[in-house]
């Protein structure tokens, strides 16, 4: 692995460590806000390869100029991801908005965003549903 | 295909007939914001119904146009793709929407009922609002040609599923950590899908699927494509609820309004399974060494650990719906288990499960909501006896439950023969017993439900009256059509075959 | 009348009287009457069907096309047209004798017991009727299933318990081992039809054939092959008539009828004779006959001990298969008949003993001939035609069974049946000696008879063995065509 291939790849590193990061927090982080954080990061991640698709070494932003009249030498970077990933940031938010307003029903019911907590009064419904109804195998999975 | 230039723009659609593609998505699309707008609670759910109704009646005239094997393509806005973005039609998809948009338009009288029921009425304007905008994500993943359109609509019907799962919390509160789980993991599938599309972007320049397909052909794999393959499968894997990327799944039907597990355990899973196969067989190539490798020592192990472990867990459940849950996860085993045979009959099987199944988990979801609109809950003990006291559901749901088993007459018993014919077809001998021992399993856990309902006195505190009408009728309409397809398999089996033979054609087929 | 017509009309019958029996579940007569009209009508549409059609095989009635070459299909056959009229005649007694011990004994839930009766009748008569193995297995499960509600009927832990042993067994056998077996065939030659010398001569080779054939056989739990013969016992908590019509006929026959048409028109005797592919049937067969009879003659309960008697029988038929002749055809297929209208008797007979004095074990029925002779005569004729002594029919069909295992040579098997015969006597008639020739002075006292409706049925099914011993050449010229061309 030559040091022209780890600079040349520059963003996919990039790309790979975001995403990894991302996933981490969505897995690691016992906090409902920050779960959410980490599948921002975790998208964001995302967005940056579909933009690095795009880029055409020596490449201009993709814009008509103003007198239409386009030099043939000109090279453009491809403006097809860069529209794609404004639809993704679209959804990112769409989802980011949604799971913050669940986040506040479950603060109303639960009184806690902690997943340990959360988890440990549905074990006890759980419990409870079992005492009443027979056993069951596997709660909330 | 010939790929004609942007600037000809000859094909653009004018009449209503050429139109109808678009109108398929449009009309969920636009009646969605509609019913917010009006704000009427009176006007809402005829408007719902009207919008399904009206799909439906597109979706079946799609289907006679693709009946013979031909497809329709429609360009967005006249822009021809591969830079716009293409509706393509054929036999397979036009199938699906069929599937989805006739569950739908016979879920929602039911729904009328059972979500008064349970959802709170100030929520109504919004509910089928999200209801609808589900139907159209659904709708849309099935129809569009295009690979990003194809991540906008899966993200739009998640999106809505995510609130259509919370609004069951008006019952039990876990229904709202159930949609926030889904709503982690379906963004986590969905991004590694469009990661995959991202991939094989970069690789082929394109992002219509025919031409995605017509390149890999030209040019063969490369570690990119093979990348793209692993995403995409294990993206569309989550969403379909492939075992063990099944964890979301019996929390968000256990908790979702009765009549949202309906649509969704009968469509939903079916929409990505359906992605699944777009995807492994025409625009990746059936052929293709790495993906038969995949299919067969990852994916297949998994279709028959699914088919035993989940059925198992099944058998222990004391909640009728969260045993359905478990079930459907089972179910969808063996609709993967079809694709990984990589044959035509085993496509066709996959593809007559997908309907064969959506019809009756529709149909019992129903009769569990039906049950739970007078036992209170789902609960075995809560439930039990209740063959005297609801004796139509109750008989519905022992329809429906022996489609679940697979017992000849029903619609459960072609998907299971063709599946169990593939396997044998192919000589894969074990994983035709494991089928056949893995539904003795469903027989147990079917039958704990028959004997909870019929020998059992009724709980006491129970409402002893038979579920309203509107509730029976759309019940009875499923488990009458799980009989009905078990005899004539003429629509079902007969458009799988032309289906599979179409997505088996790998990419000639699709660009004919 | 069409023949077709008939065919359809003798499902459609009794799955009507399913729905009169649930509409009308608070009449009671009129609901008694109407599904007493179905039986007569039903066993008069058999008997149409018999006299226009004799002995020969029909034309196809195709209702649906299931899958490529696989319809949902109908004809009538020699074999098919004497199990229907069987059931379909013993139905009208059963059900006046099911009147009266469900009245007389004061079961609840009549409706639903009568709606699940007709319902398992139908699915009888599509089994009998069927024309390719997918028919055939369609109705096979409708029958597990509507028979389920009636083993179940009493409702108690044992009921419940017994009618799970039930369920497992046979549908467990039929998805697991029956159901790959009938895939299996159609994999291999595209269709599923029952067709004169078998389907699957040159399609499969080798170890596969009895191999195969081990798929059918065990997959036909039905049939009660042991190990498979659980569910038979376990039924036993059902009330006496669905023991009786059900369990000595109806399903049970249904079982071994499947066996004999997978023998004849799947494979093909002479398929089966020539790669010798049933040889180890036979030898199973033959151990579930001795082990039966063995484990019957252990059993105080009187119908634990019919039941054992009934796998034991049954093995005569699957036995009469297996060796590959046409004698043994011919025999088991009169064996079907036979062995009817003797167990029938004896269950019936069983159940008059229980509504007249609610006694179910042997060991309690001393003397008790003297109080109820006309039963227990009947009990004794039924029992001496199980044995296969003359003038009782049964005598015939163990005799080409006998001539059938001479034909192969197997002389093993003719010692089996001998054998089976002297335990028959052991365990069936101390039960006749010991009602009239002890005495009890618990069951003394003068003549007192079960209802006239629960003692005349077998009185009549008694009588009947006899006409049979005297009919028997002309079922056996009737069954000829089975082996005609081979």
């Amino acid at each position: 692995m030559s040091w022209e291939f780890i600079v040349g790849h520059l963003p996919y590193w990039l790309f790979i460590t975001l995403m990894m990061t991302g996933l981490y927090i969505v897995v690691a982080k016992g906090n409902y806000v920050k779960k959410i954080v980490g599948l921002n990061i975790f998208q964001t991640s995302v967005f940056m390869l579909y933009i690095s698709i795009g880029k055409i070494t020596g490449g201009t932003a993709p814009i008509f100029p103003l007198d239409l009249e386009v030099d043939p030498e000109t090279v453009y970077s491809n403006p097809l991801p860069h529209v794609l990933i404004l639809t993704a940031i679209v959804v990112g938010i769409a989802t980011t908005a949604l799971g913050l307003a669940l986040i506040v029903r479950i603060r109303e019911e639960y009184g806690s965003i902690e997943e340990d907590v959360i988890l440990d009064i549905e074990y006890r419904l759980t419990q409870h549903e079992n005492a009443v109804h027979g056993d069951a195998m596997g709660g909330r999975a | 295909m010939a790929v004609e230039p942007a600037i000809e723009v000859t094909q653009i659609a004018l009449t209503l007939k050429e139109q109808l593609p678009i109108l398929q998505i449009v009309v969920p699309f636009v009646a969605a914001p509609l019913i917010v707008f009006f704000g009427s609670r009176s006007l809402t759910w005829p408007i719902t119904f009207a919008a399904s109704a009206i799909s439906l009646w597109i979706s079946v005239a799609l289907l006679l146009q693709v009946a013979d094997g031909g497809f329709i393509s429609y360009q967005i806005g006249g822009w021809a793709p591969p830079l716009g973005i293409e509706y393509r039609v054929d036999a397979a998809n036009a199938y699906l929407l069929v599937l989805i948009s006739a569950i739908s338009t016979v879920i929602l009288p039911y729904a009328r009922k059972s979500v008064a029921s349970e959802v709170a009425r100030r929520h109504h304007t919004l509910f089928y609002a999200c209801y609808l905008l589900c139907f159209t994500g659904l709708m849309g993943v099935v129809i569009t040609g295009d690979a990003f359109n194809i991540f906008v609509f899966v993200e739009i019907s998640s999106l809505s599923t995510y609130a259509l799962i919370a609004a069951g919390a008006g019952r039990d509160k876990r229904a709202l950590t159930a949609a926030y789980d889904y709503l982690i993991m379906g963004t986590i599938g969905a991004t590694f899908f469009v990661i995959g599309i991202g991939f094989l972007y970069m690789a082929t320049g394109t992002l219509n699927l025919a031409d995605i397909a017509e390149r890999i052909a030209e040019h063969g794999g490369n570690r990119t494509i093979h990348a793209a393959f692993a995403f995409i499968i294990v993206g569309m894997g989550l969403k379909a609820a492939i075992y063990p990327m099944h964890l979301w799944l019996p929390a968000a039907y256990t908790y979702a309004p009765s009549a949202v597990s309906a649509f969704l355990a009968a469509t939903a899973t079916k929409a990505a399974i359906y992605v699944i196969l777009r995807f492994v067989f025409s625009v990746f190539q059936p052929d293709f060494a790495f993906q038969s490798l995949a299919l067969e020592f990852i994916l297949m192990p998994l279709a028959v650990l699914a088919m035993f472990a989940a059925s198992f867990i099944a058998v222990f459940q004391s909640d009728l719906k969260r045993m359905l849950a478990y079930s459907s996860v089972a179910q969808i085993g063996y609709m993967v288990l079809g694709i990984t045979l990589l044959t035509q009959t085993g496509v066709t099987a996959t593809i007559v499960h997908l309907f064969n199944h959506g019809i009756t988990k529709a149909a019992l979801f129903m009769g569990a909501g039906a049950l739970a609109l007078r036992a209170g809950s789902s609960f075995y003990d809560r439930i039990q006896g209740m063959g005297r006291t609801m004796p139509l559901t109750s008989a519905a749901i022992v329809i429906a439950g022996l489609s679940l088993i697979g017992v000849p007459g029903t619609a459960g018993f072609i998907s299971k023969f063709v599946l169990v014919e593939a396997a044998l077809d192919k000589g894969w001998w074990l994983v035709a017993l494991l089928v056949v021992f893995s539904s003795l399993l469903a027989v147990v856990y079917v039958w704990r439900v028959f004997e909870t309902l019929y020998l059992n006195a009724p709980a006491a505190g129970t409402i002893r009256q038979e579920a309203p009408l509107s509730m029976l009728i759309p019940l009875w309409i499923m488990a009458l059509a799980t009989i009905y397809f078990g005899f004539d398999t003429q629509l079902t089996l007969g458009a799988a075959r032309t289906a599979a033979e179409g997505l088996l054609a790998g990419t000639t087929g699709m660009l004919k | 009348m069409e023949i077709t017509t008939a065919i359809i009309l003798s499902m459609l019958v009794p799955f009507g009287a399913t729905f009169t029996n649930l509409i009308f579940h608070d009449r009671e007569n009129l609901r008694d009457g109407l599904t007493l009209g179905a039986a007569i009508v039903t066993f008069g549409l058999v008997l149409t069907i018999l006299a226009k059609n004799g002995s020969a095989t029909s034309e196809t009635l195709t209702l649906f096309e299931v899958f490529p070459g696989v319809d949902i299909a109908f004809n009538v056959e020699p074999l098919g047209l004497l199990f229907a009229v069987v059931a379909s005649g013993l139905w009208i007694l059963t059900h006046i004798y099911a009147i009266g011990y469900m009245r007389g004994n004061k079961e609840k839930h009549h409706a639903r017991f009568f709606a699940c009766f007709s319902f398992a009748i139908a699915s009888v008569m599509g089994i009998a009727f069927s024309a390719n193995m997918l028919t055939l297995f369609l109705f096979y499960e409708f029958l597990t299933i509507s028979t389920y509600p009636l083993v179940a009927h009493k409702g108690t832990p044992e009921a419940i318990r017994g009618a799970r042993t039930y369920m497992s067994v046979l549908m467990g056998t039929s998805i697991a081992l029956l159901l790959v077996a009938v895939i299996w065939t159609y994999s291999l030659t595209g269709t599923l039809d029952f067709a004169k010398g078998g389907i699957l001569e040159g399609r499969v080779a080798g170890v596969m054939v009895p191999l195969l054939l081990g798929f059918y056989a065990f997959g036909i739990g039905k049939a009660a092959l042991m190990p498979f013969h659980r569910w038979l016992p376990a039924a036993m908590v059902a009330p006496t008539p669905v023991s009786a019509l059900l369990h000595a006929v109806a399903v049970v026959k249904a079982g071994v009828f499947t066996m004999m048409k997978v023998g004849i028109y799947v494979f093909g005797i002479d398929f089966l004779a020539e790669t010798r592919a049933s040889e180890w049937l036979m030898w199973l067969a033959a151990f579930s006959i001795i082990a039966a009879s063995l484990v019957a003659m252990t059993k105080d309960n009187l119908k634990a001990r019919l039941a054992y008697s009934t796998v034991s029988q049954l093995s005569y038929i699957t036995l009469g298969v297996a060796l590959a002749t046409s004698l043994g055809v011919l025999g088991g297929g009169l064996h079907i008949a036979m062995h009817a209208m003797g167990k029938i008797t004896l269950f019936m007979c069983a159940g008059s003993i229980y509504v007249a004095t609610h006694k179910t074990n042997i060991s309690q029925m001393t003397g008790l001939g003297r109080v109820m002779p006309i039963t227990f005569g009947a009990f004794m004729i039924g029992a001496l035609s199980i044995i296969g002594l003359p003038p009782m029919g049964g005598s015939w069909s163990k005799w080409l069974l006998i001539m059938g295992a001479a034909d192969t040579g197997q002389w093993i098997m003719i010692v089996v049946l001998m054998v089976s015969s002297l335990l028959n006597i052991a365990y069936l008639l101390p039960v006749v000696a010991r009602g009239f020739f002890l005495s009890d002075p618990e069951n003394g006292g003068p003549v007192r008879e079960a209802p006239l409706l629960c003692w005349l049925p077998p009185a009549l099914t008694a009588a009947g063995t006899v006409a049979l011993f005297f009919y028997a050449g002309t079922i056996q010229q009737f069954l000829m065509p089975l082996v005609a061309a081979n």
